[in-house]
């Protein structure tokens, strides 16, 4: 009785490009994205770089060379020797910065990969099964909200003592929630579309299913989260040690840096200033390179 | 080829355009739309989706999203021009002058407030009345529309009724103000078949005791041939033809509404088991401009001619019956018509 | 809605259960809480006492459900090294806290709303980048760098506001903008989307075509929709900004809770530092418990089901 019986899709005229092309067309022309990855890439050079383009070595104390100011400041005592200058114990605190970004990155990637394994395979786990085990995942991860992060951490790592490797366990342990979350729906989503439910009529195994059918589907969202929760951990870590109760001394962690200083932000607020915006770049580094992975795989995502 | 504006007409509007600006250039979805509606008139708009019949209505609205950019001769509403008047002179018009009522009753209200608020707010945003009076006319308009106890009704949010009901709130709160002009974009298609003529007969029968002029955008000719006075039938974002519905049903003059007739089986006349009508080929896009004619891709009639002219709205033999085809019977088919003195 | 309400807080319930085993067991940690209490250098005997006073030798069921019940009477605990009860401690402190964390939040709200919803209004628009730029830097700013770079600047350089203490309403400007500008990117993408979301319905249309003032149906129509999840996050993250005081707190000397629970961290008050975390973790199951309930007031397709 309706038009809608010769209803007929329009046109289109346009050649569309290759999905390669655009994928490309679109990274590249992401500054976020771009501007990111060039970002992070430098600190990770110079990371791995550290003995090699560091002016001294980070645990040398030269006392009488103590706070000296960084090279654009106005003070005679400013000397290309010490380009960023020296801290409190006359170390040298570009040197301390660039083995600081090791450590960032360490306990960053550390922990990610920990709470990414945790929360997918909960997310995973309540999304693909539904029922009973996502009312349990969902209780789990309500009560690991409900828990105070920094202060469990600060209290859990005070009680088992303080070392790289509990840092990045504990900080591991304690920020799964968003990629449980994140995947949870994810897999909801992917579950309900027609090639898992051809897979299950097929009669695949469920971990097969899982491994070939769901997880390639959610890869994008879980590399968004990667990203953000590795930023998270960098930034719970500077908190961790800023307190006292992260990576202990003489290390040169970036959040303990800016600890060691606070007591010379009157006269000498560089000391702050320096870690702080290395810290500041890792994490919006990090941060634009996740959202631009976003934008670029799944524009339509964008808000 | 002005039309003398005399008081008993609504709505003129005089080649209406409507551009959207898209990736692979300009979309021209309402291509120089004209079309007049008289007091206590209802016309029809029909055509297939897409072809820029909603479009039109929300550009007389101005509703328009914002990408969207429209241009027209003249739009007259009960004389007044309301085309390019500011966003503020407009929105005293809408709602008040001249409403509308939409494809979607289940997602048209804000899930938010009540039935009440939401009616209220319509006569209380164009006149001076207290919410008392408000509530009274809004109570009088739910018993127009068939709500039972609708007293009790106005205290309920969205979520509470069926989509039958929605849609009968949605109707009274367009007259809320009394408009000269109510404009219907489909409001049956969301809805029961059962529901769809109940709605239609309600809307049908209240455009006559208030002797409004009524647009109606469907692509149901079911619904067209029982309500329609005259019917303008759209392809490809113009005008084919239009015409009253006698002259559309009984002689149509263009190759379009011929094939949508095909489609149509009527009782008594198509025997069991034949085949229906159907428009071979696809709709042809839109962006940029086009040569010849807009159907000559799917008309069975056509020849080379039509490819390459332009062709505009030609009067038939029936005085207010006109083609945008060459091969229409014309009256007088030396002097092809402008295509302001459309209808 | 009652059937909806007792659900919500039976989960509440539950989770606080649970809250309360983890909290209870951290002393469990170290291996043996007794050692750990006697503190460095303790003798055998030392320890062995402790063990006895603290009930350390009973089953650790027993144990649980004997600091439950006292819990739930009130008493946290005893702190070894305040020579106090931990409740009474923790209920001087909390007030301070409070203030903060609610000045934090309303710092936040008033900066995140409006940019948020100018940013949807105008998509693309210079103000919109300003304010999703404003977004992503906030994201990646340490929160105890950018509180000492606050000091730097209001109380070094230009001395306008004083650094540290709780003796006027100007100690908590610096704090509470530290604290809450950690919140502001979330509530603001949030309020952003949520408009974005709600301007292209069908329910704003029918508002625009009733006539109404472009306020109106940016105000009543649009915003009242769109803020119903951030009043949730505002909620949520109400909480977290009591977790994160810890560091504000330290830094500006504000005596509260997470300064608190930094000084018994320093001194290895153990039951203080299981108590407030606890009475935290307790205070969010209830703030969420309260979002929940404030979204059912707020969206009348919970409330009137």
């Amino acid at each position: 009785m309706t038009i809608d019986t010769i209803k007929t899709p329009v046109t289109s005229e346009s050649g569309e490009p290759s999905p390669g092309a655009m994928l490309r067309k679109r990274v590249f022309g992401h500054w976020g994205f771009m501007i990111g990855a060039f970002v992070l890439i430098a600190i990770f050079l110079m990371a791995i770089f550290a003995p090699y383009i560091s002016p001294g070595d980070p645990f040398d104390q030269v006392l009488s060379r103590k706070l000296v100011p960084p090279i654009w400041s106005d003070s005679a005592k400013a000397t290309w020797d010490h380009p960023l200058g020296t801290d409190h114990l006359g170390r040298d605190y570009m040197t301390r910065l660039f083995y600081g970004a090791r450590i960032s990155l360490l306990i960053g990637f550390g922990a990610m990969l920990i709470s990414g394994v945790i929360g997918t395979t909960l997310g995973v786990l309540a999304g693909y099964y539904g029922g009973r085990v996502d009312m349990v995942v969902n209780f789990i991860i309500t009560t690991r909200l409900s828990m105070p992060v920094v202060l469990v951490a600060l209290a859990v790592v005070s009680i088992v003592g303080s070392s790289l490797t509990v840092v990045i366990w504990v900080l591991g342990l304690l920020i799964w929630d968003r990629f449980a979350v994140v995947m949870r729906s994810a897999t909801q989503q992917v579950r309900a579309l027609d090639f898992v439910t051809s897979a299950q009529a097929l009669g695949c195994s469920t971990p097969r299913i899982l491994l070939t059918e769901v997880m390639p589907n959610i890869t994008n969202h879980l590399i968004v989260i990667a990203t953000l929760e590795m930023a998270h951990a960098i930034l719970l870590e500077a908190a961790l040690s800023f307190l006292g109760l992260g990576v202990q001394p003489p290390e040169p962690s970036w959040g303990l840096m800016i600890s060691e200083a606070k007591g010379m932000i009157f006269f000498d607020p560089w000391l702050i200033t320096i870690p702080g915006l290395a810290l500041f770049a890792l994490v919006l580094s990090i941060n634009l390179l996740g959202d631009g992975i976003r934008d670029v795989t799944a524009p339509e995502n964008r808000n | 080829m002005a039309t003398k504006s005399d008081s008993k007409r609504v709505l003129e509007v005089s080649r209406l355009n409507v551009e959207i600006p898209v990736p692979t250039g300009m979309l021209r979805p309402v291509q120089n739309v004209s079309l007049h509606v008289d007091r206590g008139e209802t016309l029809c708009v029909v055509g297939e989706s897409g072809c820029g019949k909603s479009l039109t209505s929300l550009a007389i609205m101005d509703l328009l999203p914002s990408k969207a950019k429209r241009t027209c001769d003249h739009m007259l509403l009960s004389g007044d021009s309301v085309f390019q008047i500011g966003e503020r002179a407009m929105s005293d018009i809408r709602g008040d002058r001249m409403s509308m009522i939409f494809q979607e009753p289940m997602t048209s209200l804000n899930p938010a407030y009540t039935i009440g608020n939401q009616l209220a707010e319509a006569l209380q945003r164009h006149r001076k009345v207290s919410s008392d009076e408000a509530r009274q006319r809004a109570i009088y308009l739910l018993e127009k529309v068939g709500i039972t106890a609708a007293a009790g009704r106005l205290g309920q949010y969205p979520h509470q009724l069926s989509g039958g009901l929605r849609q009968r709130v949605m109707i009274a709160m367009a007259l809320m103000c009394g408009p000269d002009l109510i404009i219907a974009d489909e409001p049956t298609t969301a809805l029961d078949v059962t529901i769809q003529a109940q709605i239609l007969h309600l809307l049908a029968d209240l455009q006559r005791e208030f002797q409004m002029g009524m647009i109606l955008i469907t692509h149901d000719l079911g619904v067209v041939a029982r309500i329609a006075d005259r019917v303008a039938v759209m392809y490809a974002g113009q005008i084919v033809e239009t015409g009253t519905a006698q002259q559309i049903f009984n002689t149509p003059e263009h190759p379009y509404t011929r094939g949508l007739l095909e489609c149509i089986p009527i009782p008594g006349k198509t025997r069991r088991g034949e085949r229906l009508g159907a428009i071979p080929g696809i709709v042809p896009s839109l962006v940029g401009h086009m040569q010849g004619c807009h159907f000559a891709s799917r008309c069975p009639q056509v020849s080379n001619a039509c490819r390459s002219a332009t062709v505009e709205l030609l009067p038939t033999k029936q005085p207010g019956h006109i083609s945008r085809c060459l091969l229409t019977q014309s009256a007088g088919a030396e002097t092809p018509q402008r295509e302001g003195a459309a209808s | 809605m009652l059937y909806y309400t007792l659900k919500r807080l039976g989960v509440a319930v539950l989770v606080a259960i649970t809250v309360s085993i983890l909290s209870f067991s951290m002393i469990y940690l170290s291996g043996d809480p007794a050692v750990a209490l006697a503190g460095e250098g303790a003798s055998n005997e030392d320890i062995e006492n402790v063990r006895r006073v603290y009930g350390f030798d009973r089953p650790i069921i027993v144990q649980y459900g004997g600091w439950l019940v006292q819990a739930l009477q009130g008493n946290l605990g005893h702190s070894n090294y305040l020579k106090a009860p931990v409740a009474s401690v923790i209920f001087e402190r909390l007030p301070t806290t409070m203030l903060l964390g609610a000045c934090s939040l309303a710092f936040a709200l008033l900066l995140a709303i409006p940019l948020g919803v100018v940013a949807a209004i105008r998509p693309n628009s210079l103000i919109d980048r300003v304010a999703l730029s404003v977004a992503v830097v906030g994201q990646a700013m340490p929160s105890f760098w950018f509180a000492l770079t606050l000091i730097l600047w209001f109380g070094i350089t230009w001395r306008l506001l004083p650094i540290t203490g709780t003796d006027s309403w100007k100690n908590f400007i610096m704090p509470s903008m530290a604290l809450g500008y950690y919140l502001t990117p979330a509530v603001m993408r949030l309020t952003r989307a949520g408009m974005l979301e709600v301007l292209s319905s069908d329910y704003i249309r029918t508002a625009r075509a009733k006539g109404l003032r472009p306020l109106t149906v940016m105000f009543k129509h649009a915003l009242r929709n769109a803020i119903i999840p951030v009043v949730s996050l505002a909620a949520v993250q109400f909480g977290f900004m009591l977790g994160g005081s810890i560091v504000i707190e330290t830094i500006f000397a504000i005596n509260g809770l997470g300064y608190l629970a930094w000084e018994s961290i320093q001194r290895a008050d153990l039951p203080m530092m299981q108590a407030i975390v606890l009475v935290l973790s307790i205070f969010y199951i209830l703030l969420t418990f309260l979002a929940d309930m404030l979204n059912a007031f707020l969206d009348p397709r919970i409330r009137v089901a």
